[in-house]
């Protein structure tokens, strides 16, 4: 063993006990699941109707579309302004009471801190339904309930953000510490105070974190809900696409994306700010 | 040879400084009355009927080997676990039968100290110690130090100063050191204006300067508001100097129950054999 001398060779080292198999060899059920599966996938192609010619014969009246876009016509940019403003605030005020609803609703979805077993299932199957139900379908329900306009789109949008706020707010504060929460109980707290002075403080980073995640989401689906007549720019754009008024849409299309681009700015500022 | 245990009869209580004294406290009040205590965790059985007496004002110390079910007897005697059998009088009434508001009024005059000191984390200072007094204040005054009414503010920043910390009072809980942390847990107890208070393994997270640093000023202050201190610890040399009496546990059960000056190291190390 010389100083600088070559590295014993690795090859060396062989193990006297056998190797296990590099991949494991599937049981006979296994082996049926993934065949089944496969051929599932392979129908799932055929269903969809996917085709490559199809997209490449299409792909010349895309080219149309997007020069008949051009220029966008900037003369009703008015009204666009007012429909988008009007999309931002269903967005803003839905995501606020959404998450102020959520709060509640998601500690009695905590198992440490709801107060009754009961209270808990109701809590859970609550959110998992605002969750399961899509936007689209909270706004057709609204509409019919409160009739055309904002509110409809913003009371849809307040559902919805309490099915992922309820469910992401209730995980952060499971997995809180217990131990600052068992001082305060030991100390003689009431169950309010515990949550508000032990839980919350704990998780609030979350929180921040998901209501503006929902902020974001709630502003992108407000621009679809327009199409049922829930408020918002969605119904211009339709307007413009069904008239073929191709730069009106375009216009409409380049505001949606500036607003959303906007938002997520926006909430990524305040996220590196606050945490 | 030690290993008998000793009748709690004659316990030096030490004089209680005239002034301080609580209304109705005289030698003979028991603070704390155990009496055949069990707890079984599914079928491993924890405590095995333990009878234990805590004198008003005096300070007894609970050692025992790891595992020998110190922590658990401390929180059944505030049911932070449900005890499987046998009764509790904490401050002369049954902690057993409470529940609801009159248990939380029973537990805020009892302070309890905890290995890990239990802040919480994004909170000051301040605003832990505050939440000392939620016992006493309900609603939103005592959540958060901005909230509270000027009295409660003062109450808390003095109990700060008494750990010596008035300077970090606006720090939040989870970048002070350990023992930082562990003598704003001791405010917070003190802030409770408690009658006794529970300890478990204070200073074992602490390196031995600040261990013996917190051990002292957590003592001293006992002491001189005649409170009744109940800790568990694994240093000895604790149990002797800062305890009037010693209670040792192996196995779940009462081995040594005596006055501290009775106890030489000698005599406690066989308890861990
Ligand atoms: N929640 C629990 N569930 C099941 N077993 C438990 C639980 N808590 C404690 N135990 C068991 O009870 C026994 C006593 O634990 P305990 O924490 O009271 O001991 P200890 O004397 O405080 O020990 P240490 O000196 O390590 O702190 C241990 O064997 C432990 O495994
Ligand atoms: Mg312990």
């Amino acid at each position: 063993m010389t100083p600088g001398g070559p590295i014993p060779a690795a090859a060396a080292a062989r193990p006297t006990a056998a190797l296990p198999p590099r991949f494991e060899r599937p049981g006979a059920l296994a082996f049926l699941i993934y065949v089944v599966a496969l051929a599932f996938f392979v129908l799932a192609i055929e269903g969809s109707r996917i085709s490559v010619t199809g997209f490449l014969e299409g792909l010349p009246h895309m080219g149309d579309l997007f020069v008949r876009m051009i220029p966008p016509d900037l003369s009703r940019i008015a009204p666009i302004g007012q429909a988008l403003l009007e999309t931002f605030q269903m967005a803003l005020v839905g995501t606020a009471l959404g998450v102020a609803l959520s709060l509640p609703l998601a500690v009695c979805a905590t198992s440490r801190l709801s107060p009754h077993p009961a209270v808990y299932y109701l809590a859970r199957g609550l959110i998992s339904w605002f969750r399961t139900v899509p936007d689209l379908v909270w706004a057709l329900f609204f509409v019919v309930t409160v009739g055309l306009g904002p509110f409809a789109g913003t009371l849809a949008l307040m559902v919805d953000t309490m099915g992922f706020c309820g469910k992401f707010f209730a995980e952060a504060m499971e997995e809180t510490e217990p131990g600052p929460q068992e001082a305060l109980s030991a100390l003689g707290a009431s169950r309010s105070g515990v949550i508000c002075s032990a839980v919350f403080p704990a998780a609030l980073p979350s929180f921040i974190n998901t209501a503006l995640f929902s902020l974001e989401k709630a502003t992108r689906s407000s621009v679809v809900l327009g199409l049922v007549g829930a408020g918002g720019i969605g119904i211009e754009l339709k307007v413009a696409m069904d008239l073929f008024e191709y730069p009106t849409a375009a216009t409409i299309i380049i505001c949606i994306f500036a607003l959303v681009l906007l938002v997520e700015r926006l909430s990524s500022y305040l996220r590196h700010r606050i945490i | 040879m030690a290993l008998t245990a000793v009748d709690a009869g004659e316990v030096a209580v030490r004089a209680v400084p005239t002034g301080t004294a609580r209304p109705g406290s005289d030698k003979t009040a028991r603070d704390l009355a155990v009496r055949g205590l069990a707890k079984r965790f599914g079928a491993a059985e924890v405590l095995k009927g333990v009878d234990l007496d805590i004198t008003a004002g005096c300070s007894t110390a609970l050692i025992g080997a790891n595992g020998s079910g110190k922590s658990t007897l401390l929180r059944c005697c505030l049911r932070l676990l449900e005890p499987s059998q046998g009764s509790v009088a904490l401050l002369g009434q049954e902690i057993t039968a409470l529940r609801g508001a009159p248990l939380r009024r029973l537990r805020a005059r009892v302070g309890f100290v905890f290995q890990k000191h239990n802040l919480v984390p994004r909170l000051s200072a301040l605003t832990n110690v505050l939440h000392g007094a939620q016992a006493r204040h309900g609603g939103p005054r005592c959540w958060y130090q901005g909230l509270a009414p000027r009295t409660l503010r003062d109450e808390a920043m003095h109990c700060l100063e008494r750990v010596g910390l008035a300077d970090q009072a606006g720090k939040r809980a989870d970048r002070l050191s350990g023992g930082q942390s562990q003598r704003v847990a001791i405010a917070r107890a003190l802030m409770q204006r408690p009658q006794m208070v529970f300890a478990d393994e204070p200073v074992a997270s602490l390196d031995p300067a600040a261990g013996e640093e917190v051990m002292k000023l957590f003592s001293d202050l006992m002491r001189e508001k005649n409170v009744t201190l109940f800790f568990t610890s694994h240093h000895l040399r604790h149990a002797l100097d800062y305890a009037d009496h010693l209670v040792a546990l192996r196995g779940g059960r009462k081995v040594i129950d005596g006055a501290s000056s009775d106890h030489d190291m000698a005599a406690l190390k066989a308890i861990y054999t």
